[in-house]
Order: structure tokens, then C-alpha cells, then sequence
């Protein structure tokens, strides 16, 4: 929304010393439904996706992928097992030594193009499977999940043709096959982040969607086969850990890319000792927004709300620790909880939806576990008292103040709107607490002051540093972690060097 | 009458200063013939612990240090190298190198260094990038340097392995705790003179003389070392990989086919730098 207090009237007279009265809203002022109502075209089932086309699974076993907006279910989903995984990574290999790697980058560029394009076509039909299947905001899924994806195809659909500037004074050549495991906070745009570079570089691919979200990379495969990609190129295994496991312990794959829990990457790094597959993990984050008494409060507190409510803190780069300036702290936290208090929560398929589902029963109970932790331990909680759908997985914006380094709400990844606000006195007390945990995902400064963004951003460990602004994403931007956030970056000419080896 | 030879006593190079081996051990090291040499320190688990520390220490000053700064002590350290040239040399030829062969390998040690050195004010301009995000703001990637980087040496090459290893880890601002040859520790002995002479600060590079087999699994779990760099067989990178999870290490391993690969231009190079770096990319809105 454009700010109009830059224009000062003439005839209005300046308030001096009297902070603006705050607005009541009450209950007299709620919106009226928005419910976005575009077909999703869904399936009623969705068959794994092997050597170009939509295949039942060997053990004719399926699973329900349901809509945690109201607990109906959506469709279900072919679980793949041990021997599905082996006919896809027969068919990527096949695909990679007879098609793929013998294609000009400049055709492998085109069909990355055309997968780009065919997905803007069908934009909003995707943005609604999205929202639908995972719970998001359709705001979110709209405007930034599928545009985003789309950019991400674009993006890496001219890199294909120009291998030979990814790495100066070397070639990048692929690497043969790749497994992939994507999260189920961002489904369609993780499998942009994953398929996009990998196909550029002239791989192949076996990926799996996580089990709570796989309608829109089953749905992808339907753009696949439009675009006319060689079959192979591409497979899709749906199923959770087991399926997850047989993916990454498979002897075919030069490369696996993990997007997840750091248990999870742990294990996974464990798993590939000493087989020299390539490896790289995009893992959990406990992100510090530090927010200086010199910040544009109103900006910054935009930004804390962003950083942490930004897909129900479904965000490994979530603003998770708020790290306020003591001189300030008072400030921030009522206009945060002032803040809080309009945000809409609800129906995710209604466009004024602010903060939508939480992605599954099982993800609701980790969070609340988490917060009764809080509770617990002597942190203060503030909740705005809005009403949540009967149905449905639901949790209310929440804030805790007083929260101490030793507190599990400000060491573990909670993955939920939860966010932990602590206190500093000093720059060098800001940087010593932000950089107190084991990840180094992210972390967000809100400063007026130039040289101290330049010192903050140089010494926080941390991947990526938002200056005054948070959660924002760039194919062109590359996106990793530090420490046990993981290794290996996505986007950018960075990321293009993970998909391949240097010759 | 002869003059009977003054001996010395090896002593590796942590912390900026010559140690013993807390646990007071040490190992016989013979020459090519088999006659004995010298002594050397076997380190122990807590000697690597305590390396690890002083590298810890001495990380962000040396990370501070301008580019150009740190360029020059790498230059420094290869100045050292050649000036001892003869000496280098004539100890890898009694410890079983030809004459011809050890020439080559300490001139291309020092040659190493300088090439590195060169690196230190440019890897950054190759290897990071200002991103064209769409969207009003400023986006740029830069480099940063890990931390403490765990290096353990090739048997053979000993001391251009170690240098080799060493020099693209430190010249971006990490600090070592390297573990030398376990055939030829002396190697490593003489790198550690010529590394408290060449302006490097203390801590920035430690040497561990030891045996493989028993420092390799803290090597692996240490959690204050970000990454390692390993010149090792199977079952050591197996066991080096399965202990770096525990803190989602990063693992490289530089492994040149052959002793003589180790020569060639192409074991030299910025991705040999970059693999000890971290990508970070800041961004800042553009407006008023």
C-alpha cells in the first residue's frame, strides 16, 4: 500500500509530541469473503511420473494428500516404492547418455524456456493446486510461489547454451544423474530451484516431492510432457521417508540436493560417506532480524512481520529471533502486537488472507509443542484474539517477549508463525547473539546507518543478509546457508556450479 | 679431528610457537638408508584439540586483514621456501627423493605459494558477482572464509602436498590445523621455520606431526572446524565424511591421480580456493 504521509497537507496541522491514536477495528470492521475461485484441475489420483509418463506404482499402494484448510481430501498420490525408484533412475539414465547429454545446450535451453512459459500460462490454476495442497495464502501462492517458479525455469533456461562462463577458465560439464528431495513449504517453487539448474547443466533428474504437498510437481508433469521434453529427462517418485530413503541410498545418482531438516541432511550426509556422490543441503535456520533504535520502526516492523508470518514461518529463512535494540524494544513490540492484531488468519484460498493453514496435523502439534515449551520456560506470550476456521489446521500469530538465549523457542527451528523477540545493548552484543546458534541460514538488519549494515552483513553467519528488508528471493540471488544450515548454494552463477563438474 | 653435528630436536609449529606433544611421546623417523634421524612428536587427540583453539584464535584477525596484506605474506612465506631451497632439498633427498625430483618439488612449492599469493586480492573479483534481481534492490554475493579448516596431508608429496593444501585455504582467511605426512614429518618440521619467519601470524597455520590413524576420527567430529581438506585412501575419506555430518561439515577432498600430478599447473587453482569459502549475498532496497 503507497504511504501517504509523505504528503502533508497544508491545512492539516502537524501532530507534534502525540503518537496518531491507534484505529479501533473491533469486530466492526472485518472484510468480506474473497474466496478466489479459479479450477484447479486437479485428478482425483495422481500417478508417478517415470520415462515421460504417469505411471501406477508397483505395489499399486496410494496415499491421500488432503487440504489442511479444512481436512477434505484432495486427491491421492501413488506411493512409490523400491522398485519405482529403480525404473526412474533407469529411465534418467537412459535419458541422460542417449538424449540429454548429447543435446546442444542451446535445445536444452529452449525446453527450460518452454517449461517456463507453459507454467506463466497456467499460472493461476497452479496457484490455487498450491494453496489448496499445502495451505498457503493464495496471495502468496499467486503472487510470489508460482511467478517465482516460473522466473526460476526462465532464469536458468539461458545459462544451458553458456556452461562456459559459469566457471572461469574451466568447463562445466554434468554430472550424469541427480536425486532430489524438496520440502513441502514452497512445493512448486523448490522443485524450480531444484529441476531448473540441474537440467540447465545437462543432468537428469529423480526427484521427490514431499508427501504433504506432491499435486503441483505431479500437476508439472503434465507441463512437462506439453513442453515435450524427452521422456526420462524427468521423474517424479511421490512418497515420504521411505521413498525418501531409497531415493538418496540408490547407487545411480552422481548427485543428491536435499532441501530440509538439518536431522534430516545429517543423516543424509552420514548416508553418502564414502560413496564420492556430490552433495548438496539446504538445511533448518533460527534466523536473527536485528533491529536497531535508529531503524525506520514502521518499516522495520513490516519487515519483522514479513520475515516471520511470511507462509505461516513455514520458512527455513524465517526471522525467527528478533534481536531489538534495547532503547527501542518497548516501541517495536507494541507496534508489532498493534500489527498483529489486523492480520487476517484463515480460509487460505481467500485473497485477504494473511497468514493461511499450517501444512499438517503432525506440523500444528510440533509448533504447539514448541510454544507450550515457551510457555514453560518463562518467556511472555502475546496472541492477537482472532477466530480460527473449525476446521481446518490453524495456529494465531504469536509473539513472545522476554526470551532468553537458553530458551528452546529461540535455539530450535519452530517452522510455524512463532516468533521469540530478545533484547541488546550493543552491536557486538547483536552479532554475538545472532550468530549463537548452530545454523547460518539468513538474518535480517534494520539500520539507518550505512558502514553498520556493511559491518553487520560482514559479520553475521549467515548465507543471506536482508539490509533492511527481509525474505525477499531472486533466481539470480544465490540462496544457501553457513554452518549447519547446510552447504551449496541455489540461484545464481553460484548455483549453477553445484550441477556440474569443472573440466 | 671431526666436528661432531649439532642435532635438532623437531618440534612442530602450533599456536606461533614450537611444541612438544602434550602426552610428552614421540616417534624414531629414519632416513633413506634406515639410519636413524630424529625424534618427532606424536600428537595426540588433545595436541589437535588444542591447535584447533589456537587457529580459533588467531581466525578473525587474520580474516580482517586486507587482501593485499594477505598477498603479501603468502609471497613472504614463498620468499622463505626459496631461500631455503638447498636445505629443503637436501632433505627430501635423504629421505629417499632423487635430487632432480626434490628440486622440482620445492621449487614448485614455492612457486605454489606465489601463485596464491597473486590470488588474494582476485579470487573475489572471479568468484563473486553483483545479482540482477527483479526487484528495487541492491543484491551482491560476496566471499567469506569458513573458519578453521582441518588439512591433512598426502604421504607423498610431503611438503608440496602440505603446502598445496594449505596455501588456498588460508590465503581467503581461514586458519589451519594441518597434520603432515606420517612418512616424512620432517617435511612439515622446516614448513613450520619458514612459517614463523614469513610475517604469518601465529595461529593462522598449525602442523601436527602424528600418526593418521589416530587423529583422523577427531579430525572428522571436531566441531570448530568447518571444513577439511584431505589428501587420503577410502577408508579414511569414508570415516572423515561419516564424522562430518555430525556438524554438517564441509569435505573436500584434493587427490591429483599421481605423486607427479601434484606438479602440474592444473593442481592449482581458484576452485581449489573456493572450496573453503562461503557464499553470502546481502541485500538492500534501492530508492530515496
Amino acid at each position: 500500500m503507497p504511504s501517504t504521509a509523505a504528503k502533508k497537507s497544508p491545512r492539516v496541522p502537524v501532530r507534534s509530541g502525540r503518537p496518531a491514536p491507534e484505529l479501533v477495528f473491533g469486530d466492526l470492521w472485518t472484510f468480506d469473503p474473497a474466496p478466489e475461485t479459479a479450477d484447479p484441475k486437479l485428478k482425483p489420483r495422481y500417478d508417478l511420473f517415470i520415462d515421460g509418463a504417469f505411471v501406477a506404482p508397483k505395489s499399486g499402494r496410494y496415499f491421500d494428500s488432503i487440504n489442511p484448510g479444512n481436512e477434505q481430501k484432495l486427491a491421492e498420490i501413488a506411493l512409490a516404492g523400491r522398485e519405482d525408484v529403480d525404473a526412474a533412475f533407469a529411465a534418467a539414465q537412459r535419458a541422460f547418455d542417449s538424449t540429454w547429454r548429447r543435446l546442444p545446450g542451446r535445445e536444452r535451453g529452449k525446453y527450460l524456456f518452454r517449461i517456463a512459459r507453459l507454467l506463466q500460462d497456467r499460472a493461476r490454476e497452479f496457484a490455487v493446486a498450491e494453496t489448496l495442497d499445502g495451505g498457503k495464502p493464495i496471495k502468496e501462492a499467486r503472487d510470489f510461489d508460482v511467478p517465482m517458479a516460473a522466473a526460476h525455469f526462465f532464469y536458468h533456461a539461458g545459462w544451458a547454451d553458456k556452461l562456459e562462463y559459469v566457471a572461469p577458465g574451466r568447463r562445466l560439464e554434468p554430472l550424469g544423474v541427480v536425486g532430489q528431495v524438496i520440502p513441502w513449504n514452497f512445493p512448486l517453487l523448490m522443485l524450480a530451484w531444484k529441476l531448473a539448474p540441474a537440467l540447465a547443466a545437462g543432468n537428469t533428474v529423480v526427484l521427490k516431492p514431499a508427501e504433504t504437498t506432491s499435486i503441483t510437481c505431479l500437476k508439472l508433469a503434465e507441463i512437462l510432457q506439453d513442453a515435450e521434453l524427452p521422456p526420462g529427462v524427468v521423474n517424479f517418485v511421490a512418497g515420504a521417508g521411505e521413498t525418501g530413503a531409497a531415493l538418496v541410498g540408490h547407487p545411480t545418482p552422481a548427485k543428491i540436493a536435499f532441501t530440509g531438516s538439518t536431522e534430516v541432511g545429517k543423516h543424509i550426509q552420514r548416508s553418502l560417506a564414502g560413496t564420492g556422490k556430490k552433495l548438496t543441503l539446504e538445511l533448518g535456520g533460527k534466523a536473527a532480524n536485528i533491529v536497531f533504535d535508529d531503524a525506520p520502526l514502521d518499516q522495520a516492523v513490516e519487515g519483522i512481520v514479513n520475515g516471520i508470518f511470511f507462509n505461516q514461518g513455514h520458512v527455513c529463512c524465517a526471522g525467527s529471533r528478533l534481536l531489538v535494540h534495547e532503547p527501542v524494544a518497548d516501541a517495536v513490540l507494541a507496534k508489532l502486537k498493534q500489527r498483529i492484531r489486523v492480520l487476517s488468519v484463515g480460509d487460505p484460498m481467500d485473497k485477504n488472507t494473511d497468514i493461511g493453514a499450517i501444512n499438517s496435523a503432525a506440523q500444528l502439534h510440533r509448533i504447539g509443542e514448541l510454544v507450550a515449551s515457551g510457555r514453560k520456560e518463562g518467556a511472555e506470550m502475546y496472541q492477537p484474539p482472532c477466530r480460527l476456521p473449525a476446521k481446518g489446521f490453524y495456529f494465531r500469530p504469536t509473539v513472545f517477549s522476554g526470551v532468553s538465549m537458553s530458551h528452546r523457542i529461540a535455539r530450535e527451528e519452530i517452522f510455524g508463525p512463532v516468533l521469540s523477540v530478545l533484547t541488546f545493548r550493543t552491536v557486538e552484543e547483536a552479532v554475538e547473539k545472532a550468530n549463537n546458534t548452530a545454523y547460518g541460514l539468513s538474518a535480517g538488519v534494520w539500520t539507518d546507518k550505512g558502514s553498520r549494515i556493511l559491518k553487520l552483513s560482514t559479520e553475521l553467519k549467515a548465507g543471506v543478509v536482508w539490509a533492511n528488508t527481509y525474505n525477499k528471493f531472486d533466481p539470480t540471488s544465490p540462496f544457501g546457508g553457513y554452518k549447519e544450515s547446510g552447504f551449496g548454494r541455489e540461484g545464481g552463477r553460484q548455483g549453477m556450479l553445484e550441477y556440474g563438474q569443472l573440466a | 679431528m671431526s666436528r661432531l653435528p649439532i642435532t635438532k630436536t623437531p618440534k612442530p609449529y602450533v599456536g606461533g610457537a614450537f611444541i612438544r606433544s602434550e602426552s610428552g611421546r614421540t616417534f624414531p623417523v629414519r632416513d633413506a638408508s634406515g639410519a636413524f634421524y630424529a625424534n618427532v612428536p606424536q600428537c595426540t587427540r588433545k595436541d589437535l584439540r588444542n591447535a584447533v583453539e589456537a587457529a580459533a584464535k588467531a581466525g578473525p584477525g587474520w580474516a580482517r586483514r586486507t587482501a593485499y596484506n594477505r598477498g603479501q605474506i603468502l609471497y613472504r612465506l614463498g620468499e622463505m621456501v626459496e631461500a631455503r631451497r638447498d636445505e629443503l632439498v637436501g632433505m627430501l633427498v635423504r629421505f629417499g627423493e632423487s635430487r632432480t625430483a626434490a628440486a622440482r618439488e620445492v621449487e614448485t612449492a614455492a612457486d605454489r605459494l606465489v601463485y596464491y599469493a597473486g590470488w588474494a586480492d582476485k579470487y573475489e573479483q572471479v568468484l563473486g558477482n553483483v545479482n540482477p534481481v527483479a526487484s528495487p534492490h541492491f543484491n551482491f554475493t560476496v566471499t567469506e572464509p569458513m573458519g578453521v579448516v582441518g588439512v591433512i596431508a598426502p604421504d607423498v608429496p610431503a611438503l608440496l602436498g602440505l603446502i598445496s593444501l594449505v596455501a588456498p585455504v588460508i590465503v581467503s582467511g581461514n586458519t589451519v590445523v594441518a597434520l603432515a605426512s606420517e612418512r616424512l614429518p620432517y617435511a612439515a618440521i622446516l614448513l613450520g621455520e619458514m612459517l614463523a619467519t614469513s610475517d604469518l601470524p601465529g595461529g593462522v597455520v598449525n602442523l601436527l606431526t602424528g600418526f593418521r590413524a589416530e587423529l583422523v576420527p577427531t579430525f572428522a567430529t571436531h566441531a570448530h572446524l568447518r571444513g577439511l581438506s584431505a589428501a587420503v585412501g577410502a577408508a579414511e575419506r569414508k570415516a572423515l565424511q561419516l564424522g562430518a555430518a555430525e556438524s554438517v561439515k564441509r569435505v573436500h577432498f584434493a587427490a591429483p591421480e599421481s605423486p607427479a600430478a601434484w606438479l602440474a599447473d592444473d593442481a592449482q587453482s581458484a576452485y581449489a580456493i573456493r572450496e573453503f569459502l562461503e557464499f553470502k549475498t546481502t541485500w538492500h532496497p534501492v530508492g530515496a
